[in-house]
């Protein structure tokens, strides 16, 4: 899909720092406050990759996208966005970049789909320019490719689970972010409104070239979608790799603690874990 | 399937500690009353005549009506202190019933109209009737908390099939600023009735004697006994509408029960010493801390630490612009607000 | 081929056939790609409001004509409302009479009353009202609750502590008094500001536990003072808290004009954010909104605005909670507007006003107290209406 902003400025600041690591953490410590939930992590989130961050709760695989997204400021180390330190960025300037659909999020009471989306526009706007056609074109094209633009006039509070999760993908999508940030997309959601979004942050990956990075906590979701697996653990990243590198009995065990057996899904061909049964 | 769990083994305390808890509560229960009989025996001594343990000992036992301080002891201190104890408990219930009936902790029983609607009354009466001792005011602002309440639960939706106690709240502030604005206007246009007026509404339990004090015991005590026989059902409440109704708890009628209670103690509690705001609002904030979430105990410790603030603070005010008086709702709350802040800087308040 | 300005739909097969379009532009179910909706088109139906655009987009707003009308309607309410309250005093006047004078052709003695004496009272009364609604819609919006309000900080007990003050015990003049209450004020809301803070953040809701304590703790002091204080101070001071524009000349209007003139453009510059706001705190910040200092310089606006109005009128009632609340349903937007909470809270006072000075009611009823009877009878109809089973 073509952007309507070029995406040459972009480009050229990364002309200095390494190829296909726009986004990368350096030696963080993520604390909340005096409770310290992860020290001296490294992550590089390879471009054009579509990441997944696994791991069992509390593991800081939320609070390590929260890092990436400059929601939560490091204590130690630094994120790195195209060559510079996130946090010396304006505010606007990182939201050109990197966009991150938060896991929590409350939708105002009554208000329709499309002045929903058309909120994402925010980065691009100025106090005089509130609306232009760029704007009106991106938010249009983002509810076209989430499949919601039907809905646009309908309001957010009656649609599904699903729906909503597609629409507020539709307003990170309006930013028009080479890079975007998922936080748990599917958590809320049944089991085949999870496969819907998963497969459109696909579509979004692969046709609109962009790096993904999501956390999940479906392993096998993960497994079947991501280019790139993060296993984490007690806040130290235990495996990285492709899918097929990190997703074997020995590491589930080790990062899960589960004891299963790590079969071929019939269908996709990628690495299906299958849980031993407990009984036996 | 064991998962192992990322954090370190917790220890087990949970048997431990609610037997720790236990006895801390029964702990703090006595220590509570034992200053309260300390404060009481005080509150009889001290004043702008101080009066000697011993002579206290002897206008009880061996009375002499010819004697100065013992009658300063019998008609003045004694009903003083006893009506202290039972204002402070008073308020310390409502709040706590408040709190609980409505789920929240910033609920305060003067939200149900009460203050404002006894205000009216006594202005009414000072202006047009020209009462001018507590004596008389009790009986118009009951009365006048009484009308209030009644307007409150009409309008709030109590008499019918209301099913919402935030309704009741939302009509008690609607009066209240209704009764306020036209209680303020009477002491702006009539100077003289302000210059009574202005002794009463800062709550005050000076010249308060038997008079007042039957009456109250009266009224206080009905709402005690009610409040207290609801816990149980507050506990329940407090879960919210649909598990209770799961439990078999009949929701509505705790809660209107409960703001009957609330009517009575701090209606009574004003009418006999006029408006004190903050004491119904802190203390089981307070109890919480000290006894836990459990409404037996948060309802009893509340009344008892109300009583406590009360006495001390009614002490305190006598000594500290000897030999006048600094009035009791003033000295509670300009001591009992830097230590709520205090506690609540320091310590996770518990949010119910 | 016009396709150039159209986006490519995405091969990703969500598209339903009859949307599908393949990029040279033939497509299947339309007969004409021409009369297909341009870009945005489609959009622009589900969006309120209208678009105004110049050509080089140095200006690009949405605009809702729904809005600009009430705002419209309620300044012309304004107008009429502060010209009939220039006919009445002491002195009748007609309207005709009130508005040659404004315009400067009247006589000398219709312009020395209506330009020195009723004129002022009403821009004081036009300019508290607009800075009390503003005020009001900024505390809601940002508390997103309907009952936020800055007293919730203690604001306007402190201010009120510190006009008793200086009424009781210092026995100062208007002007004394407008900066005690002012000073007081926003001193009394950084104290609780910094006490409720622990660490670097302050917990909103220990922030009102605090603000609770140090109200009553102020309320104390206000009645100890007015107990203490001779009968005749405490009066004057019982007449302060009512609150109220009586009296009130261009010493007070002057310097609340120019207060209200700096306050009010950031607030209407940063209300913009506040829907962005209204997603939640993740998603604002990740919109490139910096939500803390958003929020603070908010406050503080809102604050200012309270304070400049209790200087000038003493505490005023029910404005700042109602006027947002009104304005937001007349318009029928989805948060309190800024520009119309201002000018119904003006509307609403100026009408309070009016009704005070020639309702009736055997007693002195200052605007202060209007507002608040007005308010409780208003709240008590709401209630009556929505009687819920």
């Amino acid at each position: 899909m073509p952007r309507t902003t070029t995406p040459d400025v972009v480009r050229t600041a990364t002309a200095g720092a390494p190829p296909a690591a726009r986004l990368r953490a350096e030696d963080l410590t993520l604390a909340y406050d005096e409770r310290v939930v992860a020290e001296h992590l490294s992550v590089t989130v390879p471009d054009g990759s579509f990441t997944v961050v696994v791991g069992p709760n509390a593991c800081g695989k939320s609070t390590l996208l929260r890092a990436l997204s400059r929601l939560l400021r490091p204590a130690r180390g630094q994120v790195v966005l195209d060559g510079q330190a996130i946090s010396s960025y304006a505010a606007k300037e990182v939201a050109r970049r990197l966009g991150l659909l938060p896991q929590t999020s409350s939708a105002p009471d009554g208000i329709t789909v499309a002045d929903l989306v058309a909120r994402g526009r925010y980065p691009h706007q100025r106090f005089l320019r509130q609306w232009s056609r760029a704007d009106e074109v991106a938010t249009e094209a983002a509810m076209e490719s989430t499949g919601v633009l039907d809905l646009a006039d309908r309001l957010v509070d009656e649609l599904s689970g699903g729906q909503r999760q597609r629409v507020w993908l539709a307003l990170v999508l309006a930013q028009e972010t080479d890079l975007l940030l998922l936080d748990e997309p599917t958590t809320f959601l049944d089991v085949a409104h999870q496969i819907e979004v998963l497969d459109l942050c696909r579509r979004l990956h692969r046709d609109g070239g962009r790096t993904l990075v999501a956390v999940l906590h479906d392993l096998n979701h993960a497994a079947r979608y991501a280019t790139h697996l993060v296993a984490m653990r007690d806040g130290v990243v235990v495996a990285q790799g492709t899918p097929r590198e990190v997703i074997t009995a020995e590491q589930v065990e080790a990062v899960f603690g589960l004891r299963c057996v790590v079969v071929d899904d019939p269908v996709t061909g990628t690495p299906l874990v299958v849980p031993l049964d407990a009984s036996r | 399937m064991t998962t192992t769990t990322t954090a370190p083994d917790r220890p087990r305390t949970r048997p431990v500690g609610r037997r720790r808890r236990a006895r801390s509560r029964w702990l703090a229960l006595a220590a509570g009353l034992v200053a309260l009989a300390v404060l009481a025996v005080l509150s009889v001594a001290v004043g702008s005549r101080h009066v000697p343990l011993d002579t206290v000992r002897d206008a009880l036992a061996a009375f002499d009506a010819t004697l100065g301080d013992h009658l300063i002891v019998r008609e003045l201190r004694i009903p003083r202190t006893l009506l202290g104890v039972l204002v402070g408990a008073a308020l310390g219930v409502a709040g706590a019933v408040m709190q609980a009936v409505t789920r929240n902790p910033l609920a305060e029983p003067g939200l149900l109209g009460v203050n404002a609607g006894a205000s009216v009354a006594v202005v009414v009466a000072i202006a047009w009737f020209g009462v001018t001792t507590p004596a008389g005011y009790l009986w118009f602002a009951l009365a006048g908390a009484a009308g209030a309440s009644v307007l409150v639960f009409g309008l709030g939706g109590a008499f019918g099939t209301g099913s919402d106690p935030v309704r009741l709240v939302l009509a008690g502030a609607a009066l209240s600023v209704v009764f306020g604005a036209f209680t303020h206007a009477v002491t702006i246009s009539y100077p003289d009735v302000f210059a009574s007026f202005r002794f009463w509404t800062v709550g005050s339990l000076e010249g308060r004697g038997w008079a007042v004090l039957l009456p109250t015991a009266v009224v206080v005590g009905a709402g005690l006994v009610l409040a207290q026989s609801l816990s149980g059902a507050l506990d329940v409440t407090s879960l919210g509408a649909d598990l209770s109704r799961a439990v078999g708890a009949s929701a509505r009628r705790t809660w209107v029960l409960g703001m009957v209670a609330v009517v009575l103690l701090a209606g009574g509690a004003t009418a006999a010493a006029g408006p004190i705001a903050f004491v119904g609002l802190a203390a089981p904030h307070v109890a919480r801390l000290v006894v836990g979430p459990a409404h037996r105990w948060i309802v009893a410790f509340s009344g008892l630490l109300g009583a406590l603030v009360l006495l001390a603070s009614d002490v305190v005010g006598r000594v500290v612009a000897f030999p006048s008086e600094v009035q009791t709702g003033i000295v509670s709350a300009l001591v009992g607000g830097p230590l709520f802040v205090a506690l609540v800087r320091r310590r996770r308040i518990a949010q119910l | 081929m016009s396709t150039s300005t159209r986006p490519a739909v995405p091969a990703d097969g969500t598209v339903p056939a009859d949307r599908a379009v393949p990029p040279d532009g033939t497509a299947p179910d339309r007969a004409d790609p021409a009369v297909a909706p341009p870009p945005g088109a489609r959009l622009a139906a589900a969006l309120p409001g209208r678009v105004l655009r110049t050509p080089s987009e140095a200006l690009a707003v949405r605009w809702r004509p729904r809005a600009v009308v009430v705002g419209s309607v309620l300044a012309l309410v304004l107008v009429g409302l502060g010209v009939l309250a220039m006919t009445k005093g002491s002195s009748a006047l007609t309207p005709g009479e009130v508005v040659t004078a404004l315009l400067g052709d009247g006589d000398r003695k219709a312009t020395k009353i209506v330009l020195g004496i009723r004129l002022p009272r009403v821009v004081t009364g036009v300019l508290v009202g607009a800075a009390l609604g503003v005020a009001g819609a900024v505390f809601q919006s940002l508390s997103r609750n309907v009952l936020g309000s800055p007293d919730v900080i203690g604001f306007t007990t402190g201010a009120a502590t510190g006009a008793v003050v200086q009424i009781v015990v210092l026995e100062g003049g208007p002007l004394a008094i407008a900066l005690s209450a002012v000073v007081s004020g926003l001193a009394c809301a950084v104290v609780v500001y910094l006490l409720a803070l622990r660490g670097s953040r302050s917990g909103g809701y220990r922030l009102i536990l605090v603000g609770i304590g140090v109200g009553a703790i102020l309320s104390a002091v206000n009645g100890l003072l007015l107990t203490r204080g001779g009968l005749d101070q405490a009066v004057e001071a019982q007449v302060w808290l009512a609150g109220s524009l009586a009296g009130r000349t261009w010493t007070h209007a002057a310097p609340l004009a120019l207060a209200v003139a700096l306050l009010l453009p950031p607030v209407v510059w940063l209300g913009r954010r506040l829907a962005y706001l209204e997603l939640g705190d993740d998603a604002a910040t990740q919109l490139g909104v910096r939500v803390e200092r958003t929020r603070l310089a908010l406050m503080v606006l809102g604050v200012g605005l309270t304070g400049v109005a209790i200087a000038a009128a003493g505490p005023i009632s029910f404005v700042a909670l109602a006027a947002p609340q009104l304005a937001r349903r007349l318009t029928r937007a989805p948060a309190p507007p800024v520009v119309g909470s201002a000018l119904m809270g003006a509307a609403l006072l100026v009408a309070a006003d009016l009704l005070s000075q020639h309702l009736p009611l055997g007693l002195a009823m200052p605007v202060g107290l209007m507002t608040g009877l007005l308010g409780g009878i208003y709240l008590a109809w709401l209630l009556t209406r929505t009687k819920k089973a």
